[in-house]
């Protein structure tokens, strides 16, 4: 269980009849076990968040997309209401501090359709013999350091961080730098100055990438952006710094974690293992049901009413705070026959890993091929690949907002 | 069956794409674009799938 901090305890205190929000999961092959018990005995209801505000729990599939695509459905952050888990600063601009995950309609829609174009699964898909290059280079270093590893350190971090700062146009040598002030920004246990300092050094080191890309053109998503921006007469230096920001965050935050538990998860299933190894063909259809069963991001997709809306029976009153968790959509035994079972086999359909409705994630496509390249490449090239300790030991991630492992210690 | 397509919602997670390439495409801007207008037949269920995906409700089926 997390700890509530100490300065937010008065607040806390107003609400102690809601259970506490997050769950922390006890295992790392397994969804927290509250959200089941929710989905059957109280679909939707209400949780005390850890900074003593309320929101609604939504657990159902069917509530969780017919809410995501509710109209009167907001992401601003910025709303007293919003369930958001990381605290902002104060004093910076709304197009830099949220960027388009916290704006909604036509204003979020121009945002995104920006960078859509370096997102399509055409564009993707060229990207794919780089991304192999990356990452053989980097098994092979990992492969030369000696027998075991953390596999996080070693090889699943810096994967996608190579991918990320390569499609931004960010120097991947500044990582160790811009991933400390991540860590802080979604850190449960980290204060409020803290917090705000590393969001400040985020943002300052951002305005030097972009703006030695304002005085020299660079051919990469962020300079790409600029030119556009430019060219149609709409240049605003707050757009870029925020979707550069949103970007380099989320290429970094959640393909790790879905490298480490997806190869946790099938190191543990030793016979779907095997049939992966000898028919790669399956590899994109075993990355869906990794998705699906790990659900890293469930705290990811967390709304404002911008109205009263209508749940079920239940009204959502304007300004409340409502989390649909993805976790428990995609553990929704309605639509999978033994859900908390791994089966590479299954027709995963309409998972919500991703999220789902206008904010669904625009890098998901991204994440797939990037996921099919490192497990394809991984199982095949190490074969003795085994945990250097129980699947039970590792160390859980309970006190971040994407879920995963601390560390992934492997031998081979 | 006719596919409907509404471009002003579209939100380009391009799944559409990933589920019946043979009908769906994006264009050079990220959104939906139709390969095959139909009329078609969806013997197995794909294109029904990935109307049912799309997250933004840009996709549509119409009868012929």
């Amino acid at each position: 269980m997390h700890v509530p901090h100490a300065t937010d305890s008065a607040a806390q205190s107003m609400h102690t009849e809601f259970p506490e929000f997050p769950m922390p999961r006890s295992c790392p092959m397994r969804i927290p076990e509250k959200y089941a018990q929710l989905r059957a005995e109280a679909p939707i209801s209400k949780v005390t968040l850890q900074h003593g505000s309320t929101a609604w729990l939504l657990t159902r599939q069917e509530d969780i997309r017919e809410f995501l695509v509710h109209p009167q459905v907001g992401t601003d952050r910025l709303l007293p209401g919003s369930p958001l888990q990381v605290r902002l600063p104060v004093g910076v601009p709304k197009e830099r501090l949220v960027g388009m995950v916290g704006m909604d309609g036509p204003e979020h829609l121009a945002r995104r359709r920006l960078v859509l174009p370096e997102f399509t699964v055409k564009r993707i898909r060229q990207m794919r013999p780089r991304v192999q290059e990356i990452v053989d280079a980097c098994l092979a270093s990992t492969l030369d350091a000696g027998r075991t590893a953390d596999l996080i350190e070693a090889f699943a971090a810096p994967v996608p961080s190579m991918i990320a700062c390569e499609l931004l146009g960010v120097p991947y040598e500044d990582s160790a730098f811009f991933l400390a002030k991540t860590a802080v920004i979604l850190s449960r246990n980290a204060t409020r100055p803290e917090q705000e300092n590393a969001y400040a050094a985020l943002l300052d080191y951002l305005e030097v990438v972009v703006s030695d890309k304002e005085r020299e053109p660079s051919d990469d998503l962020i300079g790409r952006l600029i030119g556009n921006l430019r060219a149609s007469g709409s240049y605003d230096r707050d757009l870029v710094l925020g979707m550069a920001r949103l970007l380099l965050v989320a290429g970094h935050e959640a393909t790790p974690n879905m490298i480490a538990l997806g190869t946790v998860g099938l190191l543990e299933h030793p016979d779907q293992l095997a049939e992966l190894r000898a028919d790669p063909g399956l590899v994109p259809q075993a990355v869906e049901e990794l998705l699906r069963y790990f659900s890293i991001s469930d705290q990811a997709t967390f709304r404002v009413a911008l109205s009263d809306i209508k749940i079920g029976d239940v009204t959502i009153r304007e300004g409340d705070g409502v989390l649909g968790l993805n976790a428990s959509a995609n553990w929704d035994s309605e639509f999978y026959e033994n859900p908390e079972v791994l089966d590479i086999h299954r027709d995963v359909g309409r998972h919500l890993a991703f999220g789902y409705g206008p904010h669904q994630c625009i890098g998901q496509n991204l994440v797939r091929m990037n996921l099919e390249v490192v497990f394809s490449t991984l199982f095949a090239r190490v074969p003795g690949l085994r945990l250097a300790v129980p699947a039970a030991e590792l160390p859980l991630k309970n006190d971040q907002i994407v879920y995963g492992v601390h560390e992934l210690p492997v031998t081979w | 069956m006719r596919i409907t397509i509404d471009r002003e919602v579209c939100v380009g997670s391009g799944l559409c794409v990933l589920i019946e390439p043979a009908v769906f495409d994006q264009n050079d801007d990220g959104l939906v674009e139709l390969l095959d207008e139909g009329p078609l037949t969806d013997a197995g269920g794909t294109v029904e799938d990935a109307v049912q995906r799309c997250p933004a409700a840009a996709l549509g089926i119409t009868p012929d």
